[in-house]
């Protein structure tokens, strides 16, 4: 079991959304961040006031998958978050240690499958 | 002090005039309020050009070419640069010319700024205020001359009481070229582009109705009786318009929509604007039922299109523009008005002279438009790359952003200004 965090661009969000549900990837939460990852600053400027905006609005995905569908959800995650400019984002996996869906107590594997009814 | 000049109608007219002008900002509101957050200034700023730029070309040369003399097609250059406007009574009213201008001034603006909404999201802004500048005279001030100047619409008869033809008509055909010129939103059809503030589209929508009181209410520039006929029905059809739209949304989605509403108010107010002093109380209701029906119409087939007329300026604008122009063939009441009977009333002439400006008005708003844009286009890119578009036009156009939290902002002082190379990432 792996959580799988990706942080891509807010525009690309929608594609990110259709890759996960073409990869058949049910369940995941998102969020709206802001984050730096060595895009170039922009300068703005309200009216006298120039400032350079060192953070960038992100989307956070946090899907929580069973082994075997870990690298689905990341290459669903590439394939919807890539523009190939500098800014995409990144992907973060990492062990997850215990999960449980709330409606049926399952745990574990059983909470991060998707039921279809 | 001038002879023939009335202190009631200049009174009334010089708050007609701040009423319009209000109606361009509002405008700015209700646009700024159905694009994405990404494009909020952008599209507001838009409005805030047509102020910036119409009102400049409107005092240089599109009053006079509008407003002096009777030629059929256009008018003169002898009120250029504003030359002999000045507290003398403008012809056929009481009012000093120099409040006829400025109360005309704001009907260029509003209608210059209209268009914007048919270009929203993509369009970049230099090439915007070329064309503007451009369209305010040879779209607007042209076809002001024809309905209102002297020109052969308003001396053939049409009857056109606050702009169905340089306002309405002129606005909504020339947005659907220029939609068609500029192209569609790259996201266009592909992924759901949502309202960003509800709120501002209500808010702007009222603001716009208050507005259209000095709008239709001043177009008799006076306080006689179309004017005060005008200024009612300009509360009467657009409720009318409402009701309907209630019940159209209702049937079609078995809910009242918010947006919905905002957009009947508008629709509403278009119907009236070319009919305003001109038909009954009972008929300016009746208009803006039925006339709600073919824009609703359009609104719902305009979005299954390809056509990515963004802010459906054609559907409200163009189209409620038409139909207001047409039913004054049908229902005028010289009793009401003063001036001329309509078909219903034993007038079929009138109705002739309707049906020209309904087709006249499209023909040319979108043929000028649509050859002006593609000139514009060979000079410069009319639209951002997609790159831009996925960044908004507030950041890459204005360099500023709606709703900025200052979270990661670092104050620059002046002397850090050449640490940094490139102001906004490169886009590339």
């Amino acid at each position: 079991m792996k959580l799988v965090i990706g942080i891509v661009r807010p525009e690309q969000a929608n594609q990110v959304l259709e890759a996960l549900y073409r990869a058949e990837v049910r369940g995941f939460s998102m969020s709206r961040v802001q984050g730096h990852g060595g895009e170039m600053d922009r300068v703005e400027t309200y009216r006298g006031t120039t400032v350079q905006m060192g953070l960038s609005e992100k989307v956070r995905f946090e899907v929580a998958v069973s082994d075997n569908f870990v690298d689905t959800t990341v290459q669903a995650l590439c394939e919807g978050g890539r523009t190939g400019e500098v800014g995409d984002g990144k992907i973060f996996v990492v062990p997850l240690d215990h999960a449980v869906r709330i409606r049926t107590g399952d745990s574990d594997e059983g909470a991060v499958t998707p039921v279809n009814k | 002090m001038s002879g023939g000049i009335d202190t009631g109608d200049t009174a009334w007219m010089l708050i007609a005039t701040a009423l319009v002008l209000l109606m361009t900002p509002a405008l700015g509101l209700f646009y700024a309020g159905l694009v994405r957050s990404k494009n909020t200034l952008n599209t507001f700023m838009m409005s805030v050009a047509a102020i910036a730029v119409a009102t400049v070309t409107w005092a240089a040369v599109g009053y006079s070419l509008a407003f002096d003399g009777g030629g059929s097609l256009i008018g003169g250059l002898g009120n250029a640069f504003m030359q002999g406007v000045d507290f003398a009574p403008r012809e056929g009213t009481a009012i000093p010319e120099l409040v006829f201008f400025a109360f005309q001034a704001t009907f260029c603006i509003i209608t210059t700024a209209l268009i914007s909404g048919a270009v929203v999201e993509r369009m970049r802004f230099g090439p915007f205020l070329v064309f503007a500048a451009l369209w305010s005279v040879l779209v607007y001030a042209v076809m002001a001359h024809w309905a209102f100047g002297g020109g052969w619409l308003i001396s053939g008869g049409t009857l056109d009481f606050a702009g169905g033809v340089p306002v309405e008509m002129a606005s909504g055909f020339s947005a659907l070229a220029a939609a068609l010129v500029v192209g569609a939103r790259k996201d266009y059809g592909r992924q759901a582009l949502l309202p960003h503030n509800a709120m501002y589209v209500l808010l702007g929508a009222g603001l716009l109705w208050f507005g259209w009181f000095g709008f239709n209410g001043g177009s008799g520039f006076s306080t006689g009786q179309n004017s005060v006929l005008a200024f009612t029905n300009t509360l009467l059809c657009p409720a009318a318009t409402l009701v309907v739209w209630f019940a159209l949304d209702l049937m079609r989605g078995r809910k009242v929509t918010a947006i919905g509403a905002a957009t009947a108010i508008i629709v509403g107010c278009v119907l009236i604007t070319p009919a305003g002093g001109y038909v009954s109380p009972g008929w300016a209701m009746l208009l803006g039922a039925l006339g709600a029906i073919p824009s609703y119409a359009i609104i719902v087939w305009r979005t299954r299109t390809r056509v990515d007329e963004t802010l459906d300026v054609l559907a409200a604008h163009g189209t409620a523009g038409f139909i207001g122009i047409l039913f004054i063939g049908f229902f005028a009441q010289e009793a009401w008005n003063g001036v001329s009977d309509g078909l219903f009333y034993g007038n079929a002439g009138q109705l002739l002279d309707q049906l020209w400006a309904a087709l006249a008005a499209p023909a040319y708003a979108f043929v000028a438009t649509f050859i002006l844009l593609k000139l514009i286009g060979a000079v410069m890119p009319l639209r951002a790359t997609d790159r831009e578009e996925a960044m908004g036009m507030d950041v890459v156009q204005h360099g500023e952003e709606a709703y900025v939290t200052g979270e990661g902002a670092i104050l620059l002082l002046p002397d850090d200004h050449e640490k940094v190379a490139i102001p906004v990432a490169d886009p590339g």
